[in-house]
C-alpha cells in the first residue's frame, strides 16, 4: 500500500485534473458561442430577415431560408407530434411489460440516436424517387421522423411520473381509457409533454443532413410544399463552404440565429422540467 | 333543468359504455395507441428495407467485396466501401478515446467535487454542448480549429513523434489541419455530453452505503470513485461509451467540414479521409437517379445503418441490464 502522503497527493492531482476538464468543457462552450457572436453579430442586420437569398455581392438575406425552415418544422410537428404523443402514451399506459412495448421502446431508442443522414436517404428513396422530385413535403416528413423518437421518449418518461393512483381513481369512477388518458394522465403530465415538443423543435431546427436529399434548398421565394424548399441549415451549409465573403458572413448570421433559437428552447424546456419536478 | 338532464344522460352514457366483463376499455382509443406503437416499430424496418433495396444493385455489381474494397472511382464507376468504413470507424474511435478521459473527469467533478449549488448549472451548461447543431460544430471546426491545428498542433507533433518507429506512422504527412484527428476532436466535444450525462446518472445510482463503507476504512475520494463507484456501474458505463461511439459513427455535417474528404486510406492521424456519412453528403449531389453511384451511396448508407444499429443495440442492452439489476 502506498504511503498516506502519496495517496493524498494522487487524490489531489486527480481532483485538480477533473476540475480542469470541467472548466475545459465550459471554455469550449463559451468559445463556440463567442465565435458565433463575434462573427455572426456584425453580419446580422435587418436585411437578413427582409431579403431572400441572392447571388454574392447583391445584398441578399436569409428570409426564404428562415420561412422555409419554419414551414417544414411546422408541418413536421403536425405529422410527428400526434404519432409521438400516442406512441409515448402507448408505452406508458398499454405497453408496460409487454413484448410489443419492449420492442417499440428498443426501436425508438435506436431511432433516437440513428444517423440523421440515413433518415434523409430513406425519405429520398421513399418519396423523392417515386414522386419525381425534391419537395418541402419530403423535407417535412424527414424532420417528422427526427421529431417522433424525441416526443415518444419524453412523453413516456413524463407519463411514468404521473402517480398510478390518479389513474386508478379515474378508472374506479368508471371512466373509459380515452377519458383517463386525455383528462387525467395528459393533463397531469402536460408540462413534461410540452418539454418534449420543445426539445423536438430544437432538434429539428438544427438538422441539416436529412434535408440535403429531401427538400434540397431553394434560392428563390417559394412557399409550395411540392417544390424544393429553402431551409436555414442548408443555406448555412451552402454559404459557409463558398468562397464569397458576404455569403460566409451570412452563414455566420444564420448560425447565430439557429444556435440562439435552439439553446433558448433547450433552456426553456429545462426550466419547465425543473418546475415540474 | 337542462343541466340535470344532460348530467343524467352522461351518467347513463357511462354505464352504457361499461362492458359486461367490468373492464373499462374502448377499442378505438386503444386501437389508436397500438397503431402508433406499431408505426414506430415498422418505421425502423422500413428504413432498413429501403436502404437495403436501394443498395442491392451495387452489391450485385461488385459482390460482397464492396464492403472492404478500397477503390472509389466515380470516373470508371468502380466503387468500394473500404476507405469509408475505415474512416468512419477510425474517426469515431479517435473521438471516443479523446472524450473518455474527459467524461470520467467531468463525471467525477459533478458527482464528488462540485459544491451542491454549482452541480446543476455546470451540468446543464455541459449538456448544452449536445444541443448545438452539428453544422455549427462544422463551421467552428472549419474556420477556427482547422487553422489552429495546421499552425500550432500538427507541425510539432510531426516533428517530434513522426520519426519514431511504429507509432510514428500516426504522425506523418503534411500539416493540413483538416483530417482524421481534427474530425475526431470535434466529434469528441459533441459526444462528451452524452457520455458524461449517462456516467453521472449511473454514478448517482451507486448506493451511498457501499461508498461510505469505503470512506469508513480510510479511502480517499478518488479511491472510492475508482475502486467502488466505477466498478459498480461498469456495465452501464460501457453502454454509455458505446452510445457515444454510435453517435460518432453517424455524425455527418461536422465531419464533412473538417475531415478533408479524400477517398484514400492512410494510417496517419493528419491525413484527410472520408467517412460513410461525409461521403454520402458530399457525393450525393453528383449522383443521378438510377446511376450506379447512387446505388453505391445507398449501399454505403445500409452498411452505416447496420454498424450503428449493432453498436446502439449493444449500448442499450448494457445500459438497461444494469438499470434493471
Amino acid at each position: 500500500m502506498a504511503s498516506l502522503a502519496r495517496r493524498r497527493a494522487t487524490d489531489y492531482t486527480v481532483k485538480a485534473i477533473s476540475v480542469g476538464f470541467a472548466a475545459l468543457s465550459l471554455v469550449l462552450l463559451a468559445w463556440i458561442l463567442w465565435t458565433l457572436v463575434a462573427r455572426g453579430l456584425p453580419a446580422l442586420g435587418p436585411h437578413v430577415f427582409t431579403h431572400i437569398t441572392a447571388p454574392p455581392g447583391a445584398g441578399g438575406g436569409l428570409l426564404n431560408a428562415i420561412v422555409g425552415s419554419l414551414i417544414q418544422i411546422g408541418v413536421a410537428l403536425i405529422i410527428g407530434t400526434p404519432i409521438g404523443l400516442m406512441c409515448g402514451t402507448f408505452l406508458a399506459e398499454n405497453g408496460r411489460g409487454t413484448q410489443v412495448g419492449n420492442a417499440v421502446r428498443f426501436v425508438n431508442d435506436v431511432l433516437l440516436s440513428a444517423p440523421s443522414i440515413l433518415i434523409g436517404l430513406f425519405v429520398y428513396q421513399l418519396l423523392v424517387v417515386p414522386f419525381g422530385g425534391f419537395s418541402g413535403w419530403a423535407g417535412s416528413i424527414a424532420l417528422a421522423i427526427i421529431i417522433i423518437p424525441v416526443v415518444v421518449r419524453t412523453t413516456e418518461d413524463m407519463l411514468n411520473l404521473v402517480p398510478i393512483g390518479l389513474r386508478e381513481a379515474a378508472f374506479a369512477l368508471g371512466a373509459p381509457q380515452w377519458k383517463v388518458v386525455t383528462f387525467i394522465t395528459w393533463r397531469a403530465g402536460r408540462a413534461g409533454i410540452v418539454t418534449g415538443i420543445l426539445l423536438a423543435i430544437a432538434r429539428a431546427a438544427g438538422e441539416t443532413a436529412p434535408l440535403l436529399f429531401t427538400s434540397l434548398g431553394n434560392n428563390g421565394w417559394s412557399l409550395s410544399l411540392d417544390a424544393p424548399m429553402a431551409s436555414l441549415p442548408i443555406a448555412i451549409y451552402q454559404y459557409a463552404a463558398s468562397p464569397f465573403e458576404d455569403w460566409v458572413a451570412l452563414a455566420w448570421a444564420g448560425a447565430l440565429i439557429i444556435t440562439v433559437g435552439v439553446l433558448t428552447l433547450n433552456i426553456l424546456s429545462r426550466l419547465v422540467l425543473a418546475k415540474m419536478k | 333543468m337542462d343541466a340535470t338532464l344532460s348530467g343524467r344522460q352522461a351518467g347513463t352514457g357511462l354505464i352504457a359504455a361499461r362492458k359486461p366483463t367490468g373492464r373499462v376499455s374502448d377499442p378505438i382509443f386503444v386501437g389508436i395507441l397500438w397503431t402508433s406503437g406499431i408505426v414506430v416499430l415498422l418505421l425502423l424496418g422500413l428504413i432498413i428495407a429501403m436502404l437495403f433495396e436501394g443498395g442491392l444493385p451495387a452489391i450485385q455489381e461488385f459482390g460482397l467485396s464492396f464492403i472492404w474494397s478500397t477503390t472509389w472511382n466515380p470516373v470508371t464507376e468502380v466503387f468500394g466501401a473500404g476507405v469509408m468504413v475505415f474512416g468512419t470507424v477510425f474517426s469515431a474511435v479517435i473521438a471516443v478515446i479523446i472524450a473518455l478521459p474527459l467524461s470520467f473527469g467531468i463525471a467525477f467533478f459533478l458527482t464528488e467535487i462540485a459544491p451542491g449549488p454549482l452541480r446543476r448549472p455546470i451540468g446543464v451548461a455541459i449538456q448544452l454542448l449536445a444541443a448545438i447543431p452539428s453544422i455549427i460544430y462544422g463551421m467552428w471546426g472549419f474556420f477556427i480549429v482547422v487553422p489552429l491545428m495546421a499552425a500550432y498542433v500538427q507541425p510539432p507533433l510531426i516533428e517530434w513523434l513522426g520519426p519514431l518507429p511504429i507509432i510514428g506512422a500516426l504522425f506523418q504527412g503534411p500539416p493540413l489541419g483538416a483530417g482524421m484527428l481534427t474530425a475526431g476532436l470535434i466529434m469528441a466535444i459533441m459526444i462528451l455530453p452524452f457520455i458524461t450525462a449517462m456516467f453521472v446518472e449511473v454514478l448517482e445510482s451507486v448506493p451511498p452505503m457501499i461508498k461510505e463503507s469505503a470512506y469508513g476504512v480510510g479511502a480517499t475520494t478518488y479511491e472510492v470513485y475508482r475502486n467502488v463507484s466505477v466498478p459498480y456501474g461498469r456495465t452501464a458505463m460501457v453502454g454509455a461509451i458505446m452510445l457515444g461511439l454510435g453517435r460518432a459513427l453517424g455524425e455527418t455535417m461536422a465531419v464533412t467540414f473538417v475531415i478533408g474528404n479524400a477517398t484514400r486510406m492512410s494510417a496517419s492521424l493528419f491525413a484527410p479521409g472520408a467517412t460513410i456519412a461525409s461521403t454520402i453528403a458530399n457525393e450525393f449531389p453528383e449522383a443521378s437517379i438510377g446511376s450506379l453511384k447512387l446505388q453505391a451511396l445507398l449501399e454505403l448508407g445500409f452498411i452505416l445503418f447496420v454498424i450503428s444499429f449493432i453498436v446502439l443495440a449493444l449500448s442499450r442492452l448494457l445500459v438497461r441490464s444494469r438499470l434493471k439489476g
